[in-house]
């Protein structure tokens, strides 16, 4: 085993997910301790300009039209291989639609330990140490990063963007493509999200419900205030699984990332996966009857109540300050 | 078509998430355990196809203490068989340990189809559904929120950020990592569970668990809080009158 720090640079139709920028910045933070080097590894097809930008001190590029989008199988093939050559002290991945499906995977096949919803792996003391969070963010778990090549699917909030981009120019190795006859998955095509919905993405006033809201015929009373506000309703994952939101007003990990005035998280504990697509939000206000949810350290102001109270009275409220 | 839904159970995030005495992990005496969410989805999954094109459905589970609940609903819902694996969960459990007692139960079930939900909050060591798709040696997707069996394959949705969806086809046998079923987990009535209790069986199967291959713990702890929001108190309208004079600072009325 050396002592670079890999990372698998995750693309989605020709665009590197911020993610990777993010696991550059940590992969950087984390070689200044090792001493190794900072290794950036793309699987694709015609994708090299992928390099340009990022701040890595080589990449590796391996080509396949299979890998023109993430495929489970292809990533497999060429990742069990490249981490079985190569050996480094950590592989980092994102906890997203394509690090955690690849990252167990490999951990099984290569009988090497995988850590989930890693939020930081830093210097401590000589050793490395890891940071999870895990049960929606209400517990933190940390430990000695093992001693064999560690994978790690990690969770956006320690590192900025623009702190994995980089203009320096990094030599560019291309690896061999392992056989991809026989692949098990393949692409037909990519879905678009209705686009006749409004995009909660540019919208300045949300009102975000969450699990608090308990049956369909309430989002009546959220609504309202919406419109008292001149705001847009919009949801955490409980609410658009159970349909009662479509999909295109879903904020999170599947949905959207959001960046209003103001957020105001009505029944919202503020789960990671929820948290990090709104935390370029001006202002956060929290309803949640559970004291210690997660969204109040996020949010500037917190009201422990019930959420539909809440609703209810502030509707009244701006109605009468309006008319008075 | 034969359809097998591993499940597992987690800690009850409504409850107090305790932790035990030496602060390295759960006090599991005394959580309030319930089904996995994604879980739930994978079983409303399973159903759906099982009524739109005919399949048997296998729910198989470890042999914890409140497993039996599940089960019996899942048995409610629609499901024909339940099995569960029994072993050693007092010293903890994890995702290669599950997947690693699965999988004699899956060999020898020969399902076409692998259901499981994409993740659960309190797996530390990654997702159940990939680790059985390697020892399996069969494909897997995961962030699946369709699934359309034709034939010796299967087509489905597989969720990206932004709500971008991937239309993929796989081919069968495959493990599926579901974060939703196309339509709701279906509410049963506890009479009905209370029915399929007496009618259904529950088969147990001995089995192993291997905690092993995982990252340790030295250290687990309710977050420190540094910033918490500015509490708002009173009645509720000294609330919604606090709350529209932050509106109107901020030039929203």
């Amino acid at each position: 085993m050396n002592q670079d720090i890999y990372v698998l640079i995750e693309h989605i139709r020709g665009s590197v997910s911020d993610i990777s920028f993010m696991d550059l910045a940590q992969a950087r933070a984390l070689a200044s301790v090792t001493g190794g080097q900072v290794v950036a590894v793309i699987l694709g097809h015609k994708a090299q300009e992928l390099a340009n930008g990022l701040d890595a001190d080589s990449v590796l590029y391996v080509d396949d039209a299979a890998m023109a989008e993430f495929n489970y199988d292809a990533y497999q093939r060429v990742l069990t291989s490249l981490l079985k050559d190569k050996a480094p002290r950590a592989m980092l991945f994102g906890d997203t639609t394509i690090g955690a499906d690849i990252a167990s995977s490999l951990s099984a096949a290569l009988d090497l330990p995988v850590i989930s919803f890693c939020a930081e792996v830093k210097g401590d003391g000589g050793a490395l140490k890891y940071v999870s969070h895990i049960c929606a963010g209400k517990l933190h778990v940390e430990g000695p990063l093992p001693d064999q090549t560690t994978l790690l699917t990690m969770v956006p909030g320690r590192f900025r963007v623009e702190e994995g981009k980089s203009n320096k120019p990094h030599p560019l190795t291309i690896l061999p493509t392992p056989d991809m006859s026989d692949l098990r998955i393949a692409l037909m095509e990519y879905e678009e999200p209705s686009a006749e919905d409004v995009d909660i993405s540019t919208e300045p006033i949300l009102i975000a419900v969450g699990r608090g809201l308990m049956n369909k015929d309430d989002l009546e009373i959220v609504e309202d205030l919406a419109e008292v506000m001149g705001g847009t309703v919009c949801a955490s994952r409980p609410v658009v699984d159970q349909r009662w939101l479509p999909s295109t007003r879903l904020v999170g990990k599947s949905g959207k990332v959001v960046k209003p005035k103001i957020y105001l998280a009505l029944g919202i504990s503020g789960a990671p996966e929820h948290v990090e697509s709104i935390t370029g939000s001006e202002m956060i206000i929290a309803v949640n009857t559970d004291p210690n949810a997660p969204i109040f350290n996020l949010a500037k102001y917190g009201v422990e109540e019930d959420m539909l109270d809440v609703a209810e009275a502030l509707s009244e409220a701006i109605q009468e300050a309006k008319g008075g | 078509m034969k359809i097998v839904v591993p499940i597992q159970l987690v800690p009850d995030l409504v409850e107090d998430l305790e932790i035990s005495p030496d602060g390295t992990s759960f006090d599991y005496e005394n959580l309030v355990w319930i089904i996995n969410e994604f879980d739930d989805h994978a079983i409303e999954q399973a159903i759906l196809i099982k009524e739109k094109s005919g399949a048997e459905v296998t729910i198989l589970a470890p042999d914890m203490e409140d497993i039996d609940d599940p089960l019996f609903t899942a048995a409610a819902k629609g499901a024909d068989k339940l099995l569960k694996i029994s072993g050693d969960f007092d010293a903890g459990i994890n995702n290669h340990a599950l997947s690693k007692l699965f999988t004699p139960a899956l060999r020898s079930l020969q399902p076409d189809l692998i259901l499981t939900g994409v993740s659960n909050h309190d797996g530390l060591d990654g997702a159940l559904g990939p680790l059985m798709a390697h020892h399996l040696g069969l494909p897997y997707i995961g962030y699946v929120s369709s699934v359309t069996v034709d034939g010796e394959k299967a087509t489905v949705h597989k969720d990206y950020p932004g709500g971008l969806k991937a239309r993929l086809k796989v081919k069968l046998p495959a493990v599926l990592g579901i974060t939703s079923s196309e339509t709701p987990p279906r509410y049963v009535p506890v009479s009905k569970v209370r029915q399929s209790m007496k009618t259904s069986q529950i088969d147990e199967l001995e089995g192993e668990m291997d905690l092993s291959g995982v990252a340790t713990i030295e250290r687990m702890y309710e977050p420190e809080v540094t910033e918490k929001a500015e509490m708002l108190n009173g009645d509720i309208a000294d609330i919604s009158n606090q709350l529209v004079k932050i509106l109107k600072e901020q030039g929203l009325i």
